[in-house]
């Protein structure tokens, strides 16, 4: 019972402490939603549609219909460059890489049957290229199909799992949701408890009933309750503000739980083995950041190569983030539960190191 | 039983003995206060005593207790002021109390404690924005907090102006007359003479003496001196007259009193002499003239936050 009271009147004290200081809401709060604002901004609208300039020189008929078959796709946004120009010094003038041009000859070519080329400007590195690549060759297919006046027997038609309305924003939620869990507490914790050594605060609070553990559980408290703000935050801006999807299932509630009790118990090891306050910001850093991009935050972990992968796996991060994709996601409850077990036994463990390390009285 | 009972207690850092087989005891209700110069091992010595550092050997009995194992236990009955004393930056002193409270588990009128410490008027402020003094005075609130039986202060005045020491001397004061047993360090010596009942000078780990102030003075003190004014005449007239030990330094005559009767043997001599004479002074070596003697150093009170 007294051990509930040392916890509410620290965790209290914290929470005083913490909302004077800006930096702890910009990262708490305000840094989150910046977040979703950001990617939201990035991904909004027609979705991932890349620019291409096209040229064309075509006196015929058939070069507009192709420009207008690309077009159709969805998937270009066409900026048409007036044949009086210099196409290549366009683009340079432009900053663009990647363009078409249609040649004069590409009616009459198609109509007598002569192989003509459409010419491809590209960025042999972007992925923008490969896609308009792809893209041009399917619609040239076509129309060569149509040509042989023959029809397609086999086709694709494209959807995402969830309804087709899902936009690459709720993709993203889940990895941003992980990353708000992350470094919230992880850059707060390992500050301050490298801070409080430095600064003997707990020696001083060594001396008043309160223990180390009910030091940690307090600020573990206090970074769920903050966490769960952020989660919803971030929600609310990602519905309001880019119409975002968002499964609201009680299965996200325990990695809302167990999230910050495994980034705040890994933020005060780091903190408390650490000589000096900037030794530990180093040391965080080095674990957060590599964590934060291999987790799948930002993009999926399966689009990495094989060794990579094998990194994320021992993660936890990427335990968090999978269980978050598979409760918001795939609706794959008995998966995320495999995840939910995985987190518990790091976050234990990490705890009792936290703990174990943390040197209360003696410096 | 006395509040703290010492006996051969030692700490090492690597090579460094810090504390080197000290002993001593505390009264209850007892103001002892532990003087030396920097790195003597006072801190070193009291955070012992508090539980926050573990003794290499010696007996160690704080208020009964072994306050290494004990801790717990102990910390409920002591109070401390650690040297340097720091709090988190964006706490009020109002809302450091009331938060020690809760820990502790007791009420308390935080008002009433900050006005004891002259606190009253930035309780509000957050710990940052506090001048040095202001800090000081507020680590002496949060000391109070759980009605100690025990107070350690370590350097609880080092920093403050005159005023706010000698209203940290009066909650000594007060402390005292409630029977509560107070450990102070502090560089100075003149508030050790005015407070403590009995002080302890450590140098390099240890004890040289210990005992009350007045007791010190007459141990190591070169006696009561008249001190005046005048010339190298007046020094040979009273020479002759008194047959005592006369010095004459930068144009003061210093004679050296041995028994009771030699003051008013010196005062008429120097009436009978008829020489111009001013500014007569009778004084005897202060705590402070001591404790240089016997370090054999001038204390830096400038360097004082260095070691801890
Ligand atoms: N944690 C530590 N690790 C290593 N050496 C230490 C440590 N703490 C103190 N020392 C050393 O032990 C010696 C005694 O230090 P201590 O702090 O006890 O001195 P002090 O008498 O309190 O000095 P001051 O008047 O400057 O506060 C010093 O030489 C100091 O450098
Ligand atoms: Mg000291």
């Amino acid at each position: 019972m007294g051990a509930a009271k040392r916890i509410k009147a620290d965790l209290v004290n914290f929470a005083h402490s913490y909302s004077r200081s800006r930096i702890g809401l910009f990262f708490g709060l305000a840094f989150p939603v910046i977040l979703i604002l950001l990617f939201g901004a990035i991904f909004s609208g027609s979705g991932s549609a890349s620019t291409v300039y096209v040229q064309n020189l075509d006196n015929g008929p058939v070069g507009s219909l192709f420009v207008q078959t690309l077009n159709g796709t969805g998937v270009l946004h066409i900026d048409l460059v007036p044949s009086s120009q210099n196409f290549s010094q366009y683009l340079l003038s432009n900053s663009a890489s990647d363009g078409l041009v249609i040649p004069s000859n590409f009616s009459a070519a198609y109509q007598a049957d002569d192989h003509v080329n459409v010419t491809e400007y590209w960025n042999p590195s972007s992925s923008t290229s490969e896609g308009i690549y792809i893209v041009t060759t399917g619609v040239l297919n076509a129309f060569n199909l149509q040509k042989a006046n023959g029809t397609a027997v086999l086709g694709v038609q494209t959807q995402t799992i969830k309804s087709s309305s899902y936009t690459y924003i709720d993709f993203l939620i889940p990895g941003m949701i992980g990353f708000a869990i992350l470094v919230s507490p992880m850059f707060a914790i390992t500050n301050i408890s490298a801070q409080y050594k430095r600064d003997k605060i707990f020696k001083q609070l060594s001396l008043t009933p309160l223990t180390k553990t009910d030091w940690l559980i307090a600020k573990i408290g206090f970074y769920i309750v903050l966490t769960f703000a952020s989660f919803l935050l971030m929600s609310a801006f990602g519905i309001f503000a880019f119409g975002a999807h968002i499964t609201f299932t009680p299965w996200i509630i325990p990695f809302l739980l167990i999230g910050p009790f495994l980034f705040v118990s890994l933020g005060m090891l780091v903190g408390t083995v650490s000589t000096s306050v900037e030794s530990a910001a180093v040391v965080g850093n080095l674990i957060t950041f590599p964590m934060m991009f291999l987790s799948g935050t930002f993009f999926p972990v399966s689009t990495m190569p094989a060794y990579l992968q094998n990194v994320a796996h021992v993660l936890p991060l990427f335990y968090v983030i999978e269980g978050l994709n598979n409760v918001m996601i795939y609706g794959n409850n008995g998966a995320a539960l495999q995840d939910l077990a995985v987190l518990i036994v790091i976050s234990l463990v990490i705890f009792a190191l936290a703990v174990r390390f943390f040197k209360w009285r003696e410096d | 039983m006395p509040a703290i009972e010492v006996s051969g207690l030692k700490k090492a850092y690597g090579s460094l003995q810090a504390v080197d087989s000290i002993s001593f005891t505390i009264d209850k209700g007892e103001v002892f206060s532990l003087l030396g110069p920097n790195g003597a091992g006072k801190t070193t010595t009291i955070e012992i005593l508090e539980g926050l550092r573990e003794r290499d050997a010696g007996d160690v009995k704080v208020l009964g207790m072994d306050p290494w194992k004990q801790g717990g236990e102990l910390h409920k009955k002591i109070g401390v002021i650690p040297q340097g004393f720091t709090f988190l930056p964006y706490i009020t002193p109002k809302e450091a109390v009331n938060y020690y409270a809760n820990l502790f588990d007791v009420k308390v009128d935080a008002d009433q404690i900050l006005r004891t410490v002259l606190l009253e008027d930035s309780k509000s402020s957050y710990f940052m924005k506090l001048s040095g003094g202001q800090k000081q005075k507020m680590g002496l609130a949060l000391s109070l907090v759980n009605r100690p039986d025990f107070v350690f202060l370590d350097e609880p005045t080092t920093g403050l102006d005159p005023q706010a020491r000698r209203a940290v001397w009066d909650v000594i004061r007060n402390l005292k007359k409630e029977g509560i047993s107070v450990m102070l360090t502090t560089h100075y010596l003149e508030e050790a003479e005015e407070l403590a009942d009995r002080v302890a000078i450590m140098n390099k780990g240890k004890i040289i003496t210990a005992g009350s102030p007045a007791q010190i003075i007459a141990e190591y003190g070169s006696g009561e001196k008249i001190r005046v004014r005048g010339d190298e005449d007046l020094a040979e007239f009273l020479r002759t007259q008194t047959g005592l030990q006369v010095a004459f330094v930068d144009g003061v005559v210093v004679v050296t009193l041995k028994a009771k009767g030699d003051t008013l043997a010196v005062l008429q001599a120097i009436g009978k002499s008829g020489m111009e004479w001013s500014d007569l002074t009778i004084r005897n070596d202060s705590l402070e003239d001591v404790f240089v003697r016997l370090i054999g150093s001038k204390l830096d009170e400038g360097q004082t936050a260095g070691a801890s």
